[in-house]
């Protein structure tokens, strides 16, 4: 084989299924299959794959059951009660009940349905739940003011081509790598 | 025509059961790609796992390409289906909180779903941490978030008409820049992987570079 032939091929084979690795599907199948499931769900349901806004409708059912008078007289969340149907009969919050099985499915498959605490081993796991619970908090108030997360706002977006997804993808991402840089001690080990 | 639910082609009992096949299609995807494994979805900022970059962008240019093809043919107006409306200051600030939460959490609300279905711990916790971050957000609304979060308004904005550019144009170059990235990012990977333990590539379900 030529040495520029050679170049070709090694350069190829990153998009090519790798057998040694045989713990996850390839990245590129997952993606395309992904890709073509929101196109289904914008076709059929005019919907993106959203997470978020399903939090907040189970969040807004909570506080209607606990005070309805409250909840109805939020100005946030009261418009969403105004119809007197369930707030928890929404696409999303079916569609999240859909992926808790689907994930179940798919650790059942792969052997992967094991009670543990994933995070870089140099970590404790009282550190890691702490980390856990302000990031989710942060992901709480953050989905709100920003309208959706990394699949309803940016991946959905950026599917219709909307400058609001691409927002928020400069945001979730672009201001990631600079977050990432603060805090690489919770993920990366240094030498200290 | 599609979409067919906003145009009442469908019913909405076909609507909810649709919705829990593709969110389970959705949930198995993530979980089979390894977006429960939190190192993993930490490894793209560090460079040292590219497979949130390589299924991220995959699934975006599939669903942008096709749909664009769809439009063209006319089987789909996506203006009537979800289409966001673009509130740039709340979402850029929004995004912000979020990148934090991402670095500091390790998950994102999805990811964290899928893992808790699968015996995450910490994504249980991350779960209760998000579902406190929605109450606080709630019973704050008024006087806090109200103004920022309908400020920056823009309306149902095209980012390739907002660019003056065609659809197709700026899908093209969006194709540039993701084939492109996959390159850097598989490079990145493959420097910092080289001197990995094999106990961490194992669990990473990654393997050196050749």
């Amino acid at each position: 084989m030529s040495n520029k032939r050679k170049k070709r091929t090694k350069w190829l084979k990153q998009f090519k299924f790798n057998k040694r690795s045989n713990k996850y599907i390839n990245s590129y199948v997952g993606g395309f299959l992904l890709g073509l499931l929101i196109i289904v769900a914008l076709y059929f349901s005019g919907e993106g794959l959203g997470s978020s806004g399903g939090y907040r409708d189970v969040a807004v059912a909570v506080l209607d059951k606990v005070s309805p008078d409250y909840a109805q007289g939020n100005s946030y969340i009261g418009p969403r009660l105004a119809s007197g149907e369930s707030p928890l009969k929404t696409w999303l919050v079916f569609e999240l009940i859909g992926v808790i099985m689907g994930a179940i499915l798919s650790g059942a498959i792969f052997n992967r349905l094991h009670l543990r605490i994933g995070k870089a081993p140099h970590i404790t796991n009282k550190k890691r739940l702490l980390f856990a619970v302000i990031g989710g908090i942060l992901w709480g108030v953050g989905t709100q003011l920003g309208r959706g997360c990394t699949s309803g706002l940016v991946l959905s977006g950026m599917a219709v081509n909307s400058l609001s997804g691409y927002i928020g993808l400069i945001g979730i991402f672009g201001f990631g790598f600079i977050f990432a840089f603060i805090f690489k001690s919770i993920w990366i080990k240094t030498n200290k | 025509m599609g979409p067919l639910y906003p145009q009442g082609i469908i019913n909405s009992e076909f609507n909810i059961l649709i919705a829990v096949l593709i969110g389970a299609v959705f949930g198995f995807i993530l979980e089979a790609s390894g977006f429960t494994n939190t190192r993993k979805l930490a490894g793209v900022f560090y460079g040292y796992d590219a497979t949130v970059i390589k299924v991220f962008f995959t699934a975006a240019m599939t669903a942008a390409i096709g749909l664009l093809i769809m439009h063209y043919l006319g089987w789909i107006d996506v203006k009537l289906t979800f289409y966001p409306k673009t509130f740039w200051i709340p979402t850029l600030i929004g995004g912000a909180i979020m990148g934090l939460g991402f670095i500091v959490g390790g998950f994102c609300p999805g990811t964290s779903l899928c893992a808790a279905a699968t015996g995450k711990i910490d994504a249980v916790v991350f779960i209760g941490g998000v579902m406190l971050g929605i109450f606080g957000f709630i019973f704050t609304y008024d006087w806090l978030f109200a103004g920022l979060r309908k400020s920056g308004k823009m309306g149902d904005v095209d980012i390739a008409q907002w660019l003056g550019i065609s659809d197709g144009l700026f899908i093209f170059i969006m194709i540039i820049i993701t084939l492109v990235s996959f390159v850097v990012f598989q490079k990145w990977q493959d420097s910092q992987t080289k001197n990995m333990e094999q106990r961490d590539l194992n669990e990473l379900g990654l393997h050196k570079p050749e």
